[in-house]
């Protein structure tokens, strides 16, 4: 277990920028079935395909680079990673395939405890590790190929929420940059773990919570940040108020970002919100926070203004959703 | 000046890097750091902007960029006065080109053609492009007939950049009808336009 992996920028801040995917996906030819019900033009989580009135498959994908040094852990995140995009749609995890780059030249053994992690993830998930594919690559990435179920009618989209909705997060935000921090030996170690027990805590956990209330839109915060995921969500109808104080955070991380240890993913998230977010008064560091890509982050949920009462005593409600008037500025952080 | 070579280094390690090197000089001075993409001149506009350094950027070549971070005294007098262009959410990314020249660069004439060639080949291949592209003296060689150019010169304005060519340069060299891409110009509007300018790139 003291093999360390060699980190280059792992986790989802690896992610390619938002702008430039979607200048790349929206020149291709959107298929026309009817039952794909929730295909990638909606920039949603996973792929949902309806196969009777009663059931449909929700799909996913999702691997990258490491980015903790402990190979178990790493396998751990990155299957909670991939997972949570099946829970994000209100899904169940069934099976999982796995996804594998490692170098040839490198101790199998490394390789045998990331997919042990992984393993134990799927397991907890209530699902079945089925299979996968490998690739000699020079860096080493992982992740799973997964597939869930869900009712046709109860898919979560992450771009429906309705004038009036509280927003909550179910993790604090930050991971991005501890481990960036980590990366370059500047983060405390108690920080490290409360990043890690965020990464590889399952989705599932918050779902089961959040199900009780009237959700009407959920998405997981990953690669794109908070500032990303808010922007899906809010879509052209919709501007996202945030209160900057009432964000979960790793605390260690507002000092890390104040010491400039954030990531090229947090800059191109920046770059991507241009002038569609507004910050009012809000610290530096803060600002940095909303835009760290997070691995394996928490649920971001769009619920009912009526339960706003119930859902605050489970998770921080961090804003609300209202109907966009005349304004270009889809997100504005209050202090 | 120290130099620090952040070459192949990803964020945040060209921050990291510069601030040691702004530590160790434990003092005003100058730090310049060498990067091979823009969003680690991003970054390290951002800190400069948050600890009041004057920051200036600059791209080398590709994959070469240069962010000239100025600590103390006088950094503050010109942070204060250019506030706003140092702010890097708010930086206007829009220029404008002007070629006064067929050649690029002084030397071998052969390869300075070759060389102009080139650049108007990768002005067109840049992300963010010019706004227009002023042409004159030599430079109205490049836009009528016998350029190697015009292909790239047509390609860029159907991209939307306007292309604009010195009317009397063109009388001059007697190639006013030879005219391949974009319109004829005058004096009123390549000052005007050199004056409005964000910023403006030469060969």
């Amino acid at each position: 277990m003291d093999k360390k992996l060699f980190c280059q920028s792992g986790g989802c801040s690896a992610k390619l920028g938002a702008g430039l995917l979607r200048h790349v996906l929206e020149k291709l030819p959107a298929f026309d079935d009817k039952n794909l019900l929730v295909g990638y033009d909606g920039s949603d989580d996973g792929a949902v395909y309806k196969l009777t009135d009663d059931i449909a498959i929700v799909q996913t994908l999702d691997f990258f680079p490491p980015m903790v040094e402990d190979p178990y852990i790493f396998g751990q995140i990155a299957a909670a990673n991939a997972l949570s995009d099946v829970y994000a749609m209100g899904g169940e995890v069934k099976t999982a395939l796995n996804i594998v780059c490692f170098p040839e030249n490198q101790d199998l053994n490394i390789l045998g405890t990331i997919m042990q992690g992984g393993s134990d993830k799927v397991r907890e998930a209530g699902g079945v590790l089925a299979g996968g594919h490998s690739i000699a690559d020079k860096d080493i990435k992982y992740g799973l190929s997964v597939t869930g179920i869900i009712h046709p009618d109860k898919i979560l989209a992450n771009n429906t929420p309705q004038d009036g909705d509280v927003l909550v997060l179910t993790k604090p935000l930050g991971v991005g940059i501890v481990t960036t921090a980590n990366r370059v030996k500047q983060a405390s170690e108690e920080a490290v773990q409360k990043a890690i027990s965020s990464m590889t805590t399952l989705n599932k956990y918050a779902m089961e919570k959040l199900k009780k209330y009237r959700i009407h839109a959920c998405t997981d915060v990953t690669g794109f940040g908070l500032s990303g995921h808010l922007l899906e969500m809010t879509g052209d109808k919709y501007q996202a108020e945030i209160h900057a104080s009432k964000l979960p955070v790793i605390k260690e991380a507002i000092d890390y970002a104040d010491e400039f240890l954030t990531t090229g993913g947090g800059q191109k998230n920046r770059n991507y919100a241009g002038d569609k977010i507004l910050f009012n008064d809000v610290p530096f560091a803060l600002e940095e926070i909303i835009f760290d890509p997070q691995t394996s982050g928490g649920i971001l949920a769009a619920v009912h203004h009526d339960d706003a009462e119930a859902v605050s005593r489970e998770f921080p409600i961090i804003g609300v959703i209202r109907e966009r008037k005349d304004s270009e500025i889809k997100i504005i952080v209050n202090r | 000046m120290i130099t620090v070579n952040a070459m192949g280094q990803q964020c945040p390690i060209p921050v990291v890097m510069a601030k040691e090197a702004i530590n160790k000089m434990k003092g005003d001075g100058v730090v310049k750091v060498l990067v091979d993409n823009e969003i680690a001149v991003q970054n390290l506009e951002k800190m400069a902007k948050q600890k009041g350094y004057e920051a200036k950027g600059e791209k080398i070549k590709d994959g070469e960029f240069a962010v000239t971070l100025t600590i103390g005294e006088v950094s503050a007098e010109i942070v204060n006065n250019e506030e706003i262009s140092c702010q890097p959410d708010t930086i206007d990314k829009s220029y404008i080109a002007v070629i006064n020249t067929d050649t690029m660069g002084t030397g071998d004439e052969k390869l300075g053609k070759q060389l102009l060639k080139g650049f108007i080949f990768a002005l067109s291949k840049q992300d963010i492009l010019p706004a227009s592209i002023i042409f004159y003296n030599r430079g109205a060689f490049m836009t009528t007939e016998g350029s190697e150019s015009i292909e790239d010169l047509k390609n860029l304005e159907a991209m939307g950049v306007e292309i604009l060519t010195c009317g009397t340069c063109m009388d001059y060299y007697g190639i006013k009808d030879k005219l391949q891409v974009g319109t004829s110009t005058n004096m009123y509007v390549i000052v005007e336009k050199q004056v409005n300018a964000n910023r403006i790139v030469r060969p």
